[in-house]
């Protein structure tokens, strides 16, 4: 039977912008993490999302509001792109009571269960058996929800990863597991570490299907994560995502990164920025003005502002609520 | 209230089924749990009874599906998850302690765990170091989960009812020694509320406060004792987490000597957290410090010879009641 190849239709312009707000809004917020860091207006470690906008905003903006999603200490992209608010987030970073967690979480532990956010996760790995699980859920529940696990490159040599995916299979669950690899784990070169080139190879010998994307361009991720999602509502199980991604920041902040070269990360900036990218392809395909551009960044720059203000003027959890929500 | 006989597995079996058919979110997930009706037998007939869905045989994988069971049980299941031995938890730690145990507080009290996971536990069986440890006391260390240790089959089957209706995660601890011991159990629905312990046997002289089936082991030990004349009280608190210090407490207060047995390691464990509270609360009432029963600090040997004198014994508790008082 002959193929006709179906002519790729091109992604409506209000979801381009959106994808182009989220990957702006993390940035934006980001950067602003790494400035309230230095100066001392947070407490604990920060591990900065910038340069992987594209993963986090690729993938949910293919999901529903009652999908779950589970994240890394990594986190704040996925957080926001999954609905997290940026005035709630920069409270709970802050250490503050109106955050999310009430202070009690911080920046690796940010959850949002109102719109499906099951948590960031400070073990690395620590996301697959609650995905699964939620993956299960979601089934045993007859509902259509899905659940993507985000992990990285790290977490794809944990043994858990092996154990849950399999189960997804065996079950038929609706989880898709996106690896978000950005190719060191903490500052360890992942190729050093890895027995394959790429993880999507893993899925092969895991039984389900495995997809490697270009992690920077966000309207692939889209295209990928919307197919698995779709395979997973319908009952056929998981996927698994690889996106090939980097980070422009160190594992943490204040983290030199001395272990990659300069140049290295030079042309990862140079050439898989993805906001420049998605924004040269508005700009292309006649989606946007640069000056529209420009006064949405502008525009996101003052709602992150405005956000830092709510935190900082938020007061401290008193000492007594640590001894609250540990029950039900 | 009229009563029946069944075995401590026939127990908890009869809870899980009751729960089930109470609530269409509980669902039990383990190894062997469905086709085969466990390995101890605990789960036969709730496949055929409630389905594939949910009654789930999962692969050797524990911490993967202990994983699974936190993830369901965050997003509106009620999963009971069976570790078919306890020594398989040291595999699931990171899902139970890092994650179960701590979910809900990190998130700032956002959701709920209503996890129940049943695990055998005891020596006795020639089962060699690697399926014979007692290993609550490493699990009531963490705050965020709740022990549950029954004795008989009546604690187990109320005790159980109430660790899956809990909306926290639920270590249950059952020794594998007990599954076969018959006791009276109601016909009617009943559950036991957690942190209320239970005076298993009334005494005047020394209290005897023991956990598990070393409250079976107490009892045959007050048997030994009273034939000497001295009257032994047996306090069973039944759960870890909670705890009930006040009736632990009141017995001591009353028999001024007290004995804590129980099958875990002896350093740094329950009889030490419970030794413990009794000096801290009864101190002006003692008339010896507390003694304190447990394993030997060895990994539990396989051979019958070796295994035996490594677990306490009736003789060995009533011998050490014996000695405290002088």
């Amino acid at each position: 039977m002959a193929k006709t190849k179906a002519k790729p239709t091109a992604p409506p312009a209000d979801r381009l912008w959106l994808m182009y707000r989220k990957m702006v809004e993390i940035r934006k917020f980001e950067e602003h993490v790494w400035d309230v860091y230095t100066r001392g207006l947070m407490p604990g470690l920060a591990h900065l999302y910038i340069g992987e906008e594209a993963v986090a905003v690729g993938a949910c903006t293919s999901l529903r509001d009652d999908d779950f999603i589970t994240s890394t200490h990594r986190g704040h992209g996925h957080c926001l792109a999954k609905g997290g608010q940026l005035d709630r987030m920069m409270a709970e970073i802050m250490g503050k009571e109106a955050g999310y967690c009430r202070g009690k979480g911080g920046s690796m532990h940010i959850a949002d269960m109102s719109v499906g956010i099951l948590g960031a996760n400070g073990i690395v790995g620590g996301g697959f058996g609650i995905a699964t699980g939620a993956a299960l859920s979601a089934k045993l529940r007859q509902s259509d929800q899905v659940c993507v696990c985000f992990f990285g490159d790290g977490a794809a040599n944990q043994g858990i990863m092996l154990e849950t995916i399999n189960m997804a299979v065996i079950w038929n669950l609706p989880a898709i597991y996106v690896c978000e690899n950005n190719q060191y784990g903490e500052h360890t070169p992942f190729s050093a570490v890895t027995g394959v080139k790429r993880i999507a190879d893993r899925a092969l010998g895991l039984g389900l299907e495995g997809v490697a994307v270009d992690g920077s361009d966000v309207l692939a991720m889209h295209e990928a994560t919307s197919k698995a999602v779709a395979r997973a509502r319908q009952g056929k199980g998981p996927t698994l995502i690889e996106a090939l991604t980097y980070r422009f920041r160190g594992h943490h902040v204040g983290d030199g990164g001395a272990y990659r070269t300069k140049e290295e990360l030079q042309w990862w900036m140079d050439h898989k920025d993805p906001i420049n990218l998605l924004g040269k392809h508005m700009l292309k395909a006649k989606a946007a003005t640069q000056a529209k551009l420009d006064a949405l960044q502008e525009e996101v720059e003052q709602q992150v502002l405005a956000a830092i203000e709510f935190a900082k003027n938020s007061p401290l959890p008193p000492p007594e609520q640590a001894y609250e929500d540990l029950y039900a | 209230m009229p009563e029946q006989q069944l075995s401590f597995r026939d127990a908890i079996n009869q809870a899980m089924r009751e729960e089930m058919e109470r609530d269409a979110t509980v669902f039990l997930m383990g190894e062997d749990v469905g086709k085969s009706g466990g390995i101890f037998k605990c789960s036969v007939g709730l496949l055929d009874a409630f389905g594939p869905q949910r009654v789930l045989d999962t692969p050797i994988a524990e911490a993967g599906y202990i994983g699974l069971s936190v993830g369901a049980a965050m997003t509106g299941m009620r999963p009971i998850a069976e570790l078919m031995f306890g020594d398989f938890a040291l595999l699931t730690m990171d899902q139970i302690v890092n994650q179960a145990a701590k979910i809900r507080y990190m998130s700032g009290g956002q959701c709920k765990v209503p996890l129940t996971i049943r695990l055998s536990m005891g020596a006795g069986r020639s089962s060699a170091a690697q399926h014979s440890q007692s290993l609550h006391a490493m699990f009531a260390h963490v705050p965020g989960l709740k022990v549950a240790i029954p004795s008989c089959p009546a604690d187990a089957k109320g005790l159980l009812k109430t660790a899956i209706r809990d909306d926290n995660p639920v270590l249950f601890f059952e020794d594998k020694m007990m599954y076969t011991e018959q006791g009276p159990v109601p016909e009617s629905e009943y559950t036991i509320p957690f942190g209320q312990a239970e005076i298993k046997r009334e005494g005047s002289d020394l209290t005897l406060i023991a956990t598990s089936s070393m409250v079976g082991a107490s009892l045959k030990a007050a048997e030994l004792l009273a034939a000497e004349g001295i009257s032994a009280e047996v306090v069973d608190p039944r759960t870890l987490v909670p705890l009930d210090e006040e009736t632990l407490v009141a017995s001591v207060r009353k028999t001024g000597f007290a004995v804590v047995v129980d099958e875990g390691a002896r350093r740094f464990g329950v009889t030490g957290e419970l030794a413990s509270l009794v000096m801290e609360q009864a101190f002006d009432y003692l008339d010896a410090p507390v003694a304190r029963v447990g394993a030997a600090e060895v990994p539990v040997p396989f051979s019958p010879t070796l295994e035996f004198p490594t677990i306490p014994s009736p003789e060995h508790i009533a011998e050490t009641a014996k000695a405290l008082r002088g």
